[in-house]
């Protein structure tokens, strides 16, 4: 599952961000802003039209992603 | 091999280094230690903001140099490379710094920890500084700082960059600091030299950290969340950032009435005086009618542009300019560009050279240059006084009701304009001119709220008032200058009727222009106008005053420009002019920093020739709806 499917207000955790060819640095610079894997994600909200972009909430700063950098981020279910 | 030769000389002071995560505060710390008194200029050959202030402690001076706020060292965008460069000590013309200041937000460990472990790997001498301690304190985050200076084995302290005195605590401790060679080295742990990429690993440092600490629970501000609520409610958010814009609007023309006055009646005082002590020469008419009239027509606008900073500027430090550009991303996303370009947008409202230095944080190129071609279509303070002349000479003040007032709705028309235009281009470029990758990123933080400081908002207000008050001084008042030469020589002959400037170099160069733009109806006193408004737009209005001074219909200076603009033009002319500064091309400053920021001719010769063509067409419709509609 990626970032983008989540559902509202449901937290999980980066599993890892994918790779992307076309644009390499984009992955890196998830990671520089907090998608390490591990880290506790949520969707706090959505745009109401089109539902782009994202507000979400990555350990705990806010950051503003568009749903094709979302889908980068591969979900896993919170472990301890 | 590379050139060694050139030798720097850097003053002996020792050189403080802020390192910081944006929106940790770095910015307001810097502004508490340093004082008003800082240098801002550009790093050499990059237009990434260097600043600098300096510290006096007792008889110690320590420079402080607050460097581009960068998520990791790892150097990627132009910031970090600037960054990194600096601790490195390879930035040209910068020396190494002594000690590196490493400025973290107290509530948000987890993320800013990882930058610590980047400065520490680079063998600089360092301090941590906890900034933001009080909401840390207020909302319960228990930091230990014995530990948390025995888990970085680096000095830690607390300060609050938003308070006086909040740096205290950090001003004892460079006070006590031993700046000698051995007294540095003690500061710094690890020898290596390359910052690498170790995000992954750095985390696992930092969990390993904060759960020793028993920091690991995430507790987010509750406070910006609950406001977020509100502010960016999908019905509520769009409607709020509406009215907050319109009503910022409204102020700039409300509010500056008192200051505006005021700055006029000093002007008019001081050109009476001049013309009554002074005796007959040219000298007397080059200063009452060139500098005094000139400067004085400019300056008046003076607290117009403060107040539109004035509200950019307290919207940015309480952080609710991302979320501006949160909301408007959509709208943004329809014509190809991304939310990322709404805060240079927005600060080309004020003056587009910040701006366009400004799209430098967009990270796709394409969605940067086009942001660089629109944004001149942003009504920039310069044209304000334009504006502020013209609605004030032809439109009446007149409540409409509901606290609005119908100058300041033309004005509000007047930047949507610029703003439909821009999105116009935009969506143009996006149809027929054909990207690499349809991927335009957004990425940008939403930091928490913060009440902005006073003191920030003061700091920032002086700095762009010296900036505009050097442009009065320097570009506005040799224009006029030249300007009152081609309008006062050659004389008139003996004997002549008409006024005088019609025999000058202006008066033909403008008659000339007059030609080309008769069918937009533009007289040739606005013609000669025109071209030192090339330079800097709002020269047009000292241009004006300078022109119909000379002219002789006016009796001294700017001030008597409404009346005298009132009687000699048709409202259509007026309106005209009105929508030719909606589009006409940025001043001369504007094009070199495009040119400067795209490495070329290309683009800035591609934004000139669209944004003449485009203000002339604008102008040409406006003229001739406006006399369809007998407004002549």
């Amino acid at each position: 599952m990626t970032l983008d499917q989540l559902a509202n207000n449901i937290t999980m955790q980066v599993k890892s961000v994918r790779s992307f060819p076309e644009l390499p640095e984009i992955p890196h610079q998830l990671e520089e802003i907090g998608f390490i894997a591990g880290e506790s994600v949520t969707i706090l909200r959505r745009n109401p039209v089109g539902g782009d972009p994202l507000m979400v909430r990555i350990g705990l700063s806010t950051f503003a992603l568009r749903k094709k950098e979302a889908s980068l981020i591969e979900l896993e279910d919170i472990q301890q | 091999m590379t050139d060694q030769s050139t030798i720097h000389f850097y003053p002996k002071e020792p050189l403080i280094a802020l390192v910081g995560n944006p929106n940790c505060g770095k910015t307001s710390l810097f502004n508490l230690l340093t004082g008003g008194k800082q240098k801002v200029a550009n790093y050499a050959g990059v237009t990434v903001e260097r600043k600098e202030g300096k510290l006096t402690l007792g008889n110690q001076v320590l420079r402080i140099l607050d460097l581009p706020g960068v998520y990791s060292l790892y150097p990627r965008s132009l910031d970090e490379r600037i960054t990194c460069n600096v601790l490195l000590g390879r930035a040209t013309g910068e020396k190494k710094p002594d000690l590196v200041l490493c400025i973290l937000d107290a509530t948000n460990l987890r993320r800013n920890l990882r930058l610590v472990l980047a400065v520490k790997r680079m063998g600089l001498p360092c301090i941590v500084v906890l900034n933001m301690m009080d909401v840390a304190q207020k909302r319960g985050i228990p930091i230990n700082l014995a530990q948390l200076e025995a888990e970085l084995q680096l000095p830690v302290i607390t300060t609050v960059g938003v308070q006086t005195h909040g740096d205290d605590a950090l001003r004892q401790k460079l006070a006590s600091m031993d700046f000698s060679k051995p007294g540095l080295e003690q500061l710094s742990m690890i020898h290596q030299d390359a910052p690498n990429l170790q995000t992954q690993a750095d985390n696992e440092v930092v969990r390993g950290i904060l759960s020793r600490m028993g920091l690991d629970q995430l507790m987010a501000d509750p406070l910006s969340d609950q406001i977020d609520r509100v502010l960016l409610n999908s019905v509520m958010g769009p409607l709020i950032l509406f009215v907050l814009l319109f009503l910022i609007f409204q102020a700039v023309f409300s509010w500056a009435e008192v200051p505006k006055d005021l700055i006029q009646q000093a002007t008019d005082w001081i050109s009476q005086e001049a013309l009554e002590r002074l005796p007959d020469h040219w000298l007397r008419s080059l200063l009452v009618y060139g500098v005094i009239a000139g400067v004085g027509g400019v300056l008046v606008f003076l607290p117009q542009i403060l107040i539109l900073f004035f509200f950019i500027l307290v919207l940015e430090e309480s952080g609710y300019l991302p979320r501006a550009a949160y909301l408007l991303d959509r709208l943004m996303g329809s014509v190809g560009l991304s939310g990322r370009s709404f805060i240079p947008l927005l600060s080309s409202f004020a003056c587009a050279i910040p701006g366009i230095m400004a799209t430098r944080t967009i990270s796709n190129a394409r969605d940067r240059l086009v942001t660089i071609l629109i944004a001149p279509l942003m009504t920039c303070s310069a044209r304000l006084p334009v504006y502020a002349l013209l609605i004030g000479a032809f439109i009446p003040s007149r409540q409409l009701g509901f606290g609005v007032e119908l100058q300041g709705l033309v004005l509000f028309i007047l930047y949507l304009a610029g703003i439909l235009g821009a999105m116009g281009v935009a969506w143009v470029l996006k149809k027929y001119a054909n990207s690499k990758s349809s991927f335009h990123p957004l990425m940008m933080e939403l930091p928490s709220y913060h009440l902005p400081g006073l003191k920030n908002v003061a700091i920032g207000l002086w700095q762009r008032m010296l900036i505009f008050l050097g442009r009065v001084g320097g570009t506005i008042l040799f224009l006029t200058i030249a300007l009152w030469f081609l309008a006062s020589y050659p004389k008139a002959p003996i004997g002549s009727i008409g006024p005088a400037i019609e025999y000058s170099f202006a008066g033909m160069l403008g008659k000339l222009l007059a030609v080309i733009f008769k069918p937009i109806g533009f007289n040739w006193e606005i013609s000669i106008a025109l071209v030192p408004g090339m330079a800097a737009r709002e020269v047009i209005v000292s241009s004006l005053a300078t022109v119909y001074a000379l002219a002789g219909q006016a009796s001294d200076s700017a001030q008597a420009l409404a009346p005298i603009i009132q009687k000699s033009w048709s409202l259509a002319t007026a309106l005209s002019l009105l929508a030719w500064f909606v589009f006409a091309p940025q001043c001369l400053s504007t094009i070199a920093t495009v040119k400067r920021e795209t490495g070329g001719y290309k683009i800035p010769i591609v934004m000139l020739a669209y944004l003449f063509g485009l203000a002339y067409c604008a102008s040409y419709v406006t003229y001739h709806v406006a006399l369809y509609f007998g407004l002549s």
